[in-house]
């Protein structure tokens, strides 16, 4: 009806939305026309491989957008994102493996390679229908909010908050890796899935389709802000926002808390599949230590940097991070465990607004017209 | 998990050497015609299997006749060198069971000039010899300047034999011991006869009754139905497998007694195999107990969530890896000292943390969780920096190795028991402190109401500081326990922390009673699931069974009741 459909485009209206799609637009163009305008050896060529790099900054920060979702705006701290993440990149890569066809090194028609070296001679069930498409894509989406239907349905129902939360999420991600790792589960185990050719036909190493990908997790990244946006701009986020300050307080209003919270939860999840479906392809590999609870927890330091319950701030987050990943693990590899580890020290304690509270803090400054620039850093 | 493998026969003998004397038996007195028989028995018979004894009771050190006998064996032929070893074990050469153990293992070779030795220690590049003659130390020798005297699986068969007869008559009774083990399933007609008599002689109850095992099954075999009785209530594998081939015979009435007999180890192997498992269980349970129980007071009572807990745990194995270091050759002394030296060095470092970070976050436990997340990393990489990404090497002292042999098919390792004890120990020590000494009691109070407690003139960040101390230097007790059975490297820490988390959390936060029931009975759990669920999937099932618990139990087995529960 209409007033569902102002609803969605009410970020439109804002300007922090706007001045977002501005500075991702921008930033898409830039790159797509570096890559493809300029010859390659210019200083300012974007090569295919760094074209793929910010694809996978950009599902990275949808993943951190889906975690500020849950935690910015609903107050859980779900150390289990990863999950989800890595169950979208499941489907995504299951899709990718039926996608190679007969190409494989034992050249079956069917089983992906890993199913002929364990000796099995049909696929199993849960493997039927990922060579179409359309099914694969719309798992990336179920299977995670599924997972997080069921497992938020029990834990909200029954008020498990707070630290429990967390710490069962973090032990459910664990529980799935634990599972991925075994071969009999029919998800290629340790190696995880790989070898990936084409997708929707186009080839998966050409630098057209890498500039493709790169330009639809963007589009992607840009609409889940806008629908994050609406979602929270929306009466049902003001609920959420009253649920995370004072969760009791609003159930005496005579909100049923848990169904929010399971509504936002399982749009979180999606989001979240969906992120890891964009990044497999880029990857070109999926394999449990995704689950691992150590990334999941990273996650969640990209949004406490960038600042929790901005959004945008998940964006800056997840980009700094894995940048100076980037540049540090090439540098020096055994430095960036300390880095990242004090970076988690360092967030928490000196920047609990994070970078975000940091601009914010600035801009009010600016247009108070008080106070000179070393005085803002020092209050920073 | 690391377990050490059951002792069997083939282990037993490795610590033969080792063992004290026996009792004081003389073997010179033993009657010398049993040898004699046993002797022409073998010569008869030109056997191949068990090869008959010799006694090391009189010298006879000619060493030409020696070098002959020696030389006998630098043979082409299997057979020849067969023939070979029965002249050795006949001539009654005092030095016989050494050239046999040695040509058993691969050490007995020849130099260049055709000299026999024995070489010591094969595992480097320069061997150690001594001749094999006089026995006189011949310094270390290149690998490629000896021939060794090489031999087949038949002629193994027969030195093992042969070594075993030889040791039933030997003075020391942990020889005899392992060779009566030895002798099980082995005995053939030939052996039949004078191993009556040595049981007859044999003073040590163990021997005889294995003995006696071992000539039951020869008889079993030659079809006595009488032997079945001997041999019921015995766990031995070697047994089992006499009494299933019984049981498929031919004569219905042994068969019956056989398959009856059978059914009652059955029985008591049933019985083994829960004892075995509750063992298992208890001890992954007391490990889980341990590793929780520091987070169980820093999480629990204090509600501080300490994810760098898991890396204390490490800190604490790591000290007892570098008492050892310090204290070469004392493994046991080092690791007596590790406790205390473990427990400082976490306190100290859960002091650090406390004060660093901690405190700053009061109240904000989320924030808590991902700061001390980040100093776990720090930790981790720390130890990976400086001392080494591998795998470092705890030693078990002699004294905590080994198992305790309740039958035949069941021992129980010690190191196990004995961390199963410790953290009993610790889990009392723990009890008494909160509940009977000031210390205690000023923790409790601030626990439950931080502002009254304070008013009443306690210092309350002193405890703050006491409580994680205590906390975390528990978790450097639990790290010296754990390097006694796992892995000590930089991911040690990682692999408990969420087991000990969900320990917590299933027992109920705030109660150390709930702790130690809920480790123990998820690590029985785990213990229970795995022979037909695999390891993994054990785990996991474990994980799903908490997280549905939770649910269903928001505060844990053992919630906390009253005004204490809502902060």
């Amino acid at each position: 009806m209409d007033s569902s459909r102002l609803w969605l485009l009410r970020p439109f209206g804002e300007r922090s939305t706007l001045i977002f799609l501005g500075v991702l637009l921008a930033a898409m163009t830039l790159v797509t026309l570096l890559h493809v305008a300029v010859p390659p050896g210019h200083p300012l060529y974007v090569s295919a491989y760094t074209v793929n790099l910010f694809g996978k900054y950009l599902s990275y920060a949808l993943l951190a957008v889906a975690v500020d979702l849950v935690w910015g705006y609903l107050g859980i701290l779900s150390l289990g994102h990863g999950a989800f993440f890595a169950l979208g990149g499941y489907a995504m890569g299951m899709y990718l493996m039926r996608q190679i066809g007969d190409r494989g090194v034992y050249g079956h028609p069917v089983l992906p390679d890993f199913m002929v070296f364990l000796n099995w001679d049909s696929l199993p069930w849960y493997w039927l229908g990922f060579d179409m498409a359309w099914f694969a894509f719309l798992m990336v989406l179920l299977v995670p909010g599924a997972l997080a239907l069921v497992f938020g349905f029990l834990a909200f129902r029954s008020r498990v908050t707070g630290v429990y939360l967390s710490i069962i999420t973090q032990a459910l991600t664990f529980a799935l890796m634990l599972a991925f790792f075994r071969n009999e589960m029919g998800f290629g185990g340790n190696n995880g899935l790989t070898d990936f050719r084409e997708i929707l036909g186009f080839n998966l190493r050409s630098s057209d389709t890498r500039l493709g990908l790169f330009l639809a997790t963007g589009v992607a990244l840009a609409l889940s802000y806008v629908l994050c946006r609406a979602i929270v701009t929306s009466k049902l986020g003001r609920v959420c926002v009253a649920t995370r300050d004072a969760e009791a307080r609003t159930r005496f209003l005579g909100y049923r808390v848990e169904r929010f919270q399971l509504f936002v939860f399982v749009v979180s999840a999606m989001l979240a599949g969906l992120a890891g479906a964009l990044y497999v392809p880029q990857v070109g590999i999926i394999n449990p230590s995704e689950f691992s609870p150590l990334f999941s927890i990273e996650i969640v330091l990209w949004v406490a940097l960038g600042g929790r319950a901005t959004l945008y701030g998940a964006v800056i987050g997840a980009i700094l991070v894995n940048y100076a990943k980037t540049v540090f693990t090439g540098a020096m590899p055994d430095a960036w465990l300390f880095a990242l580890g004090g970076l988690f020290v360092l967030v928490t304690v000196f920047l609990p607004k994070g970078v975000a509270g940091l601009l914010a803090l600035r801009l009010r400054r600016r247009r108070n017209g008080n106070g000179s620039p070393s005085v803002k850093e020092a209050a920073a | 998990m690391r377990y050490p493998p059951m002792l069997g026969p083939a282990s037993a003998g490795v610590r033969v050497g080792t063992a004290a004397a026996g009792n004081e038996r003389a073997s010179e007195t033993r009657g010398s015609w049993l040898l004699v028989l046993l002797l022409a028995l073998a010569l008869a018979l030109g056997l191949t299997q068990a090869a008959p004894a010799v006694a090391q009771s009189e010298p006879n050190g000619d060493d030409e006749v020696a070098n002959e006998l020696l030389e006998a064996l630098d043979v082409a032929s299997f057979p020849a060198k067969g023939e070979a070893i029965e002249a050795i074990v006949l001539s009654e050469d005092p030095r016989a069971r050494d050239w046999l153990q040695a040509l058993l293992d691969g050490r007995l070779q020849r130099t260049d000039e055709g000299r026999f030795v024995v070489v010591l220690d094969n595992t480097g590049r320069e061997w150690p010899v001594q001749d094999a003659l006089s026995g006189e130390p011949l310094g270390e020798m290149s690998r490629r300047d000896l021939d060794r005297i090489g031999i087949n699986n038949a002629l193994r068969n027969q030195l093992r034999s042969a070594i075993a007869v030889v040791d039933l008559y030997s003075s020391d009774l942990a020889l005899r011991r392992a060779s009566a083990e030895r002798l099980l399933g082995e005995v053939d007609a030939d052996l039949a006869e004078p191993l009556a008599a040595v049981i007859e002689e044999e003073p040590d109850a163990r021997v005889r009754e294995r003995l006696m095992q071992a000539l039951a099954i020869h008889r079993l075999e030659q079809g006595e139905i009488e032997a079945v009785a001997d041999l019921r209530g015995s766990l031995h594998p070697r047994v089992r497998v006499a009494l299933s081939r019984a049981a498929n015979g031919d004569e219905p009435l042994v068969a019956d007694a056989a398959r009856e007999a059978l059914n009652s180890v059955e029985q008591m192997l049933k019985v083994n195999r829960v004892v075995e498992t509750l063992y298992f269980g208890l001890s992954l349970g007391s490990v889980l107990v341990l590793a929780a129980i520091g987070l169980a007071i820093t999480f629990g009572v204090m509600g501080v969530i300490n994810m760098a807990h898991g890396e204390l745990i490490m800190l604490g194995a790591y000290t007892t890896w570098a008492m050892q270091q310090l204290l070469p050759g004392q493994p046991g002394l080092a690791l007596i000292l590790a406790i205390p030296a473990g427990f400082m060095v976490a306190a100290l470092a859960g002091v650090a943390i406390e004060r660093g970070v901690i405190q700053f976050l009061k109240g904000r436990p989320l924030e808590t969780l991902l700061a001390t997340f980040g100093i776990s990393l720090i930790l981790q990489q720390l130890v990976r920096t400086a001392i080494s990404p591998l795998n470092r090497t705890v030693i078990t002292p002699e004294w905590m190795s080994g198992s305790i042999a309740i039958n035949d098919a069941l021992s129980l390792t010690l190191n196990r028991m004995y961390v199963l004890g410790f953290a009993l120990v610790v889990f009392a020590s723990l009890m008494l402190i909160m509940r009977r000494t000031r210390l205690g009691l000023e923790v409790r109070a601030v626990t439950q109401n931080r502002a009254m407690a304070r008013s009443m003139g306690i210092r309350a960040t002193r405890v703050d500081i006491m409580t994680f101390a205590l906390g975390s230097g528990v978790a450097g007790l639990a790290g010296v326990a754990l390097s006694q059975l796992t892995n000590v490297g930089p991911n040690l820490g990682q692999n408990y922390i969420i087991d000990s988390f969900m320990v917590v959390v299933f027992g109920g936060v705030g109660n150390l009673w709930g702790t130690l029931v809920a480790g123990l009975s998820l690590g029985v759990i785990n213990q229970v699931l795995e022979p037909w669920a695999g390891a993994v999937m054990a785990k996991i099932i474990v994980l799903v069974f908490i997280i549905l618990f939770i649910q269903k139990r928001p505060r844990g087995l053992f919630p906390q009741k009253g005004r204490a529960a809502e902060g």
